[in-house]
């Protein structure tokens, strides 16, 4: 399916969200405005993106420990996580949760996640829901490679596949687990050959292509709604920082050289140029979105910035519901 | 194990002038010379090959030891729970690291199920020399999932040895003792303690599993605290020793499975008053257990009601503005000490 020039446009502005944001966060973690772990998205832009275009409002998203992308991907309100990366009164989980639970569910993005695993077994439920309700929504299961060592992986993507539940299953195949290379920890080249042990279509995408991850995703997404049940896609991609924190070269555990080679596909670099080489937007139209966009960020910071911190009378609300 | 094998108030802390290292750099140095003395003993978790663990506990030895005693594992904390398990009973001595305590939740299967009960559901007939590293404790902003501090619901379970260092020395000594115990040990080390300093002696030396160490000698109450309670409570000891005259007794139990319930008791006996301080949530935690036993051993001695000083019953905000408030410090021990001893709380 051929994506609208107004897919374009938002494949576009989504990517660009999302990277303006991750490095906004990046520059206040230096500074010491940001506290715990910070776990940036920055490089797999195009398949967050590339996803939640494709995707309805009222489908469903789990994420993982590097979950920003998803969840501005989504739809996330830029000041509201902001402020939920400081701590603050005013962040998405009232700075209960911060980077590693960020969460909105009003926009069916149920969570980042601190526990490797921990998401794809909740996207399957939530796809049980739709499938039990009777409607079409479809929920998505986002997760690293790393994730997929994992016994709750295995035992949600079974299920999902077992009771033919409409949820897609994407991974982003960066190749580490935080310092460790994929190959080091199984002993397949591609994770979507995991696939057909469930008995499930699997499909590889360039993960730096949001087009294609966005066509990819339709198809998905088309399957699990008509109730033929789940699909795994492979995207692969790369994530410029570190596991964690704002390093990008010198690691011990990757070469530069490859982070460079990585950075010269970089997903919206392809994308702008082309776009604007195919004539469908114009680098005028692609700045101007540049820099709404970073004022958008900019006034994301400063109300993180200027938002208190949560009161201590909140510490100890939320951990039930009141029950009348 | 008996109380009266204690070591005396202070020998914990040896010779002044004696070489400092950090906690974390007493675990490496114990990880070293035990693999250099044991062919059988070998380590596996995530990242602690090439990378010598996310904090370094591991840090040069995948250089000395190689990728055969040294195993970056997948992510998979079951089963590397359970490589453990399988390669103790096949006869090897393993270390296997789970990055943060709350992942113990991940493999409870393998620890509670299968490791803790082997040897009794066996007849006997099993023998698990396993070592499970971790580290646990909150006040990093690392929230819910990465700052737990679950040392009750292992202990909760017979068969596993649970180990909660307080000081670089007692951290080598007990990882010693772990290694070469041929039960299942959990030993925790404390995330905000990974650079804090003490002397530790160069040779390979162990301090016995159930024994606790009085950290500090005083006539007025009781304060038993272990991980990095014991830090926060001996501040708290120093400001009203200074300020008040009140002289704390701190009993640091050091492993709170099996616990030394006679030297905590003889220690009650001695000040007729007790609290207990720890990390963890106050509600079912060692407090209660410790609690307790001191009133079943010693409740003709006490003159208060036993205290808690612990964390409320939350799961772990991430905001500093929230964790502050969260975590006990030597404020809130204080506090909590002045209340038992019946004396005015200051802002209370
Ligand atoms: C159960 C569990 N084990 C270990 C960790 C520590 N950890 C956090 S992220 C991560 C690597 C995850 O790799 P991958 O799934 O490929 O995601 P990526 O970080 O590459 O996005 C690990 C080991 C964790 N959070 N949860
Ligand atoms: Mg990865």
């Amino acid at each position: 399916m051929e994506p609208s020039l107004e897919t374009l446009r938002d494949l576009h502005r989504r990517m660009l969200r999302i990277r303006l944001f991750e490095e906004a966060a990046g520059r206040l973690f230096e500074g010491n405005k940001m506290p715990g772990f910070l776990h940036l998205y920055v490089g797999q832009e195009a398949v967050a993106s590339g996803v939640c275009v494709a995707m309805r409002e009222d489908d469903q998203v789990s994420s993982t420990h590097r979950g920003h992308g998803h969840l501005v991907a989504k739809g996330g309100d830029l000041s509201k996580m902001m402020a939920e990366l400081m701590g603050k009164a005013d962040g998405y989980c009232n700075g209960k949760g911060g980077s590693m639970h960020i969460c909105d569910l009003d926009l069916n993005m149920l969570g980042a996640n601190g526990i490797v695993g921990g998401g794809a077994p909740i996207a399957v439920g939530a796809g049980f829901a739709n499938k039990y309700r009777g409607n079409d929504t479809v929920s998505v299961a986002f997760f690293g490679d790393g994730s997929t060592n994992i016994g709750a992986f295995h035992e949600a993507t079974n299920m999902a596949a077992a009771l033919q539940l409409p949820v897609l299953f994407v991974c982003e195949n960066n190749e580490y687990g935080e310092y460790t290379p994929r190959h080091k920890v199984m002993a397949i080249n591609d994770v979507v050959d995991r696939a057909a042990g469930y008995g499930i279509p699997g499909v590889i995408v360039d993960g730096m292509d949001a087009i294609a991850v966005y066509e990819a995703a339709m198809e998905g997404l088309a399957r699990a709604r008509a109730g033929d049940g789940p699909t795994f896609i492979e995207a692969k991609t790369y994530r410029y920082y570190n596991h964690h924190g704002v390093q990008t070269l010198g690691m011990k555990y990757r070469t530069d050289e490859e982070v460079e080679e990585w950075k010269k596909k970089d997903c919206i670099e392809a994308f702008e140029k082309r776009v604007t080489e195919a004539g469908l937007i114009t680098a005028d139209e692609l700045a101007s979105t540049r820099a709404d966009i970073q004022a958008e960020v900019d006034a994301a910071v400063e109300f993180g910035e200027n938002s208190p911190m949560p009161d201590v009378s909140t510490l100890l609300t939320d951990v039930y519901t009141e029950m009348a | 194990m008996s109380a009266t094998e204690t070591a005396p108030a202070g020998t914990a802390a040896a010779d002044p002038g004696e070489r400092e290292l950090t906690y974390l750099g007493a675990f490496n140095e114990a990880m070293f010379q035990l693999m250099r003395q044991d062919e059988d003993i070998f380590v596996a978790g995530e990242d602690v090959g090439v990378q010598g663990g996310v904090f370094g506990s591991f840090k040069g030895l995948a250089e000395e030891f190689g990728d055969r005693r040294c195993v970056d594992t997948p992510i998979a904390e079951q089963a590397i729970v359970g490589l453990g398990i399988g390669a103790a009973v096949a006869g090897l001595r393993p270390v296997v690291d789970l990055m943060f305590m709350d992942f113990v939740m991940v493999a409870m299967d393998q620890i509670a199920n299968q490791a803790a009960k082997l040897k009794y559901m066996f007849g006997g007939k099993a023998e698990l020399p396993l070592t499970i590293t971790t580290n646990g404790g909150a006040g990093l902003s690392a929230a819910a999932q990465h700052s737990q501090s679950l040392e009750a619901m292992l202990c909760h379970v017979p068969g596993l040895k649970v180990v909660m260092p307080s000081s670089p020395y007692d951290l080598k000594g007990l990882m010693v003792a772990c290694v070469r115990d041929n039960n299942p040990t959990i030993i925790v080390k404390n995330k905000r303690m990974f650079g804090s300093t003490g002397p530790v002696p160069e040779e390979l030396y162990e301090i016995p599993l159930g024994v606790a160490n009085v950290v500090r000698e005083g006539a007025d109450i009781t304060v038993v605290a272990y991980g990095r309670m014991v830090e926060e409570s001996a501040k708290a000891a120093k400001r009203l020793s200074e300020e008040q005259g009140i002289e704390c007794e701190i009993v640091d139990p050091r492993t709170v499975q099996p616990l030394d319930t006679e030297t905590i008791v003889a220690s009650a006996k001695k000040t007729n008053r007790i609290v207990v301080v720890h990390e963890a949530v106050r509600f079912g935690g060692l407090g209660a257990e410790i609690a307790a036993q001191v009133q079943e051993e010693a409740f003709d001695y006490l003159d208060a009601p036993v205290g808690r000083i612990a964390a409320p019953f939350s799961p772990i905000p991430f905001s500093p503005g929230l964790e502050g408030h969260y975590v006990p410090n030597a404020k809130r021990i204080s506090a909590g000490i002045l209340e038992t001893l019946g004396r005015p709380v200051p802002g209370a």
